[in-house]
């Protein structure tokens, strides 16, 4: 996982509430066997106008001209800017791996679907809840200004605006530290490697016949 | 201090380190894959760049989508017709070949089905902590052992640190007393539990499944029982060690040999909950209650025993019972009052990791021998669990008896459990069905699963209808 200490990204606005994990990645790219490439396939319905399916040149579809991610102007957004309940709907950890995929590091918005949220973490990518007034604000912002990019510093836990304003957020300390350091839950587990070795050459003297025969 | 349970003993010898949340690191001592839910945990792997922690404790085998279809299946992988179980079995074949996990491929003698397969090589071993991406891990439970099902992310977990972040479980014995009429089998004892507990009895807990009558099971019996586990709620189910679990694993290509085998057994032994342990919840049922159950409804609670009759939603006092009552009646397309008996099958499925082992097979082919398939039932397969069980029915000539009677006889896999490959059931069918899961739709869309013993599918195939297969044997004999 790539570890998260400060992004200064152009910001993309996805202007809608309620925005569902079908929306972010629709039900037929589940049956991949991939959890890397989803990118292409973000918000498929809304960003193509044909129907999508697995396997398909996503180069040669038509484009919804009206859809913002498709607009040259948001084009390398690494900051997605949402309404409020943000990824609700399945439990699909293929939506966080569409975001990532596709460039995003960071997401704000009032509100999230508690288990999007948390798949978040798990990949890399950052949540952050900021006010309603200051999410309209920031709408309007990257409205009016072409190229509006956000300083995303976790250490102190701020966005940053281009204007100097400094808006807090809220973060869990562990989660924090997980992010900064680039850890998912595999890393975390690494990080008690010795206890895991010393467990096994205690078990291996005990229970022997377990270790080592499946070849 | 109060003794430990089987489960406590289990959980002890597997932590590695505590947090302070009660969760706790759990050492795993045997990870099963299959092609299902490993290509994302292997894709996971490679992304970050890490490589499995242990290779030695991995076992693989294609068995979900995979064609039970003699033909299809001499083809190859490449000749799997459909699309995305092709991909699927191939990039199991890759990915065990790339990081070097052992794996028995799909023509290999010795695939099957996942909790088939491990427990039949000793893979599986009493004590162990087992897992794989798929629920029905609480099969090898029966072993003593701590098994229970994982999802793909934790799939990934197992393989880069052969550990999981767990929170200790409750504890829960059900113990089934005194002896098991003639024609009952373990089927028909976790039928009747799951009905006297519901769907959501074990949910939160590890079963210890007891009693004389478990005990008096084989472990074929066992791994019956503790498969359904899941449908009882709990992600794990287990059964003590005793002499038949020891006998069981003799021999085993993978099991300890020699003096290794001798201190193995004595650990094993070990393995009991002790006199005075407590539970946080028991359930004592008699044996005696038991008869054949069928289950009539879309979810493994709805059973009633064969004599019985569908229920009558207006005696159904709880709202919300009556309603699912209701809804289960018209998916399943089935009258209140209904008997049992009445109901008429279209197809007959005899396998599935709950009832595909051989003694299973023995059952069902004891009944059908020398009977015909009845005309009206459009299809019966079997489907051995393993390639070894579909070898040894066939060296004790089980497949003739079923193919006379007008069974397909058919490779292993899971099969028409889940309708993944092409096996399945047509909008409205009525299948006797040895699997474990009855929900809408599991095997096929629309279709309707009778759960039964293997006995009372092969009955049922033969007579096209449900009959109560205590009245049989004393016929046959
Ligand atoms: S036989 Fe059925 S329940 Fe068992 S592993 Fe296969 S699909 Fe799952």
């Amino acid at each position: 996982m790539k570890p998260f200490t400060t992004v200064t990204g152009l910001v993309a606005p996805m202007d809608r509430s309620n925005v569902d994990t079908d929306m972010i990645i629709p039900k037929q790219f589940l049956k991949s066997i991939k959890r890397s490439g989803f990118g292409p396939n973000l918000f498929d319905e809304v960003r193509y106008l044909d129907e999508g399916q697995p396997g398909m040149d996503n180069s040669k579809r038509p484009l919804n001209p009206d859809f913002e991610l498709n607009k040259p102007r948001y084009a390398g957004a690494q900051v997605l800017l949402a309404r409020k309940n943000f990824g609700c709907g399945s439990s699909r950890e293929h939506a966080p791996w569409a975001l990532e995929d596709y460039g995003f590091r960071a997401i704000i918005a009032p509100s999230f679907a508690d288990i999007f949220y948390n798949n978040c973490f798990k990949n890399g990518l950052l949540p952050i809840v900021l006010a309603d007034d200051i999410v309209d604000r920031l709408f309007d912002a990257v409205a009016s200004t072409e190229g509006y990019k956000l300083t995303i510093d976790l250490e102190n836990q701020k966005v940053v605006t281009p204007e100097g304003d400094a808006f807090d957020f809220e973060v869990n300390a562990f989660r924090k530290h997980c992010l900064i350091n680039g850890l998912d839950d595999i890393g975390l587990t690494l990080q008690d490697a010795d206890a895991i070795r010393a467990y096994e050459t205690r078990r291996e003297q005990e229970t022997p016949w377990v270790f080592g025969h499946i070849r | 201090m109060a003794g430990k349970t089987l489960y406590d003993k289990l959980w002890d010898a597997h932590k590695v380190s505590e947090r302070e949340d009660g969760t706790a690191l759990i050492y795993i001592d045997r990870h099963l894959l299959h092609e299902v839910t490993s290509p994302q945990a292997f894709e996971g792997l490679r992304l970050a760049g890490r490589k499995p922690w242990r290779l030695d404790t991995n076992l693989a085998t294609p068995d979900h989508n995979v064609s039970t279809d003699l033909a299809e299946r001499q083809a190859g992988v490449a000749g799997i017709r459909d699309e995305i179980s092709r991909i699927q079995v191939t990039t199991l074949d890759d990915n065990c070949t790339a990081f070097g996990v052992r794996e028995f491929s799909m023509n290999d003698i010795n695939q099957g089905i996942v909790h088939v397969v491990g427990p039949e090589q000793g893979a599986t071993l009493p004590g162990m902590t087992i897992v794989c991406g798929d629920s029905h891990t609480s099969t090898h439970g029966a072993m003593g052992s701590l098994a229970f099902g994982i999802g793909t992310s934790e799939v990934e977990h197992v393989l880069a640190t052969q550990c999981l972040i767990q929170r200790k479980m409750k504890n829960m014995r059900i113990r089934v007393e005194g002896d098991l009429a003639p024609g009952i089998t373990a089927k028909d004892v976790v039928l009747y539990i799951i009905g006297q507990i519901g769907t959501a009895g074990g949910t939160g807990y590890a079963i210890e499944f007891a009693g004389s009558a478990l005990q008096s099971l084989s472990m074929e019996g066992r791994m019956t029982v503790c498969n359904m586990a899941i449908e009882a709620g709990a992600r794990a189910g287990m059964v003590a060690v005793d002499e038949t679990t020891i006998e069981y694993f003799k021999g085993r290509p993978f099991a300890p040999k020699g003096e290794m085998w001798d201190r193995a057994a004595d650990y094993w032994r070990t393995l009991v909950s002790d006199e005075d342990a407590t539970f946080d919840k028991e359930v004592v049922l008699q044996a005696a209650d038991i008869e054949p159950q069928v289950s009539w409804g879309t979810s493994p609670e709805m059973v009633a025993g064969v004599s019985g009759k569908v229920p009558n939603p207006s005696n159904v006092a709880d709202e919300d019972s009556r309603k699912g009552v209701v809804r289960a009646l018209e998916y399943m397309g089935l009258q209140a009052d209904q008997p049992i008996e009445s109901i008429r099958l279209d197809r007959v499925f005899i396998g599935s990791c709950t009832n595909s082992r051989i003694e299973d097979l023995r059952a069902a082919a004891a009944v059908v021998k020398g009977h015909s398939v009845a005309s009206s039932v459009k299809q019966a397969m079997v489907v051995p669990g393993s390639g070894l069980v579909k070898q040894q029915a066939e060296a004790e000539g089980l497949d003739a008896i079923f193919r006379a009677a007008g069974f397909q006889w058919r490779e292993p896999g899971c099969s028409m459990c889940l309708a993944m490959n092409a096996d399945k059931l047509g909008q409205g069918e009525h299948c006797a069905s040895t699997s474990n899961r009855n929900f809408e739709g599991r095997q096929g869309f629309g279709g309707r699963t009778h759960l039964v013993s293997p006995a009372m599918a092969a009955a049922a195939a033969i007579k096209g209808h449900f009959v109560d297969i205590r009245t049989w044997q004393e016929g046959a004999a």
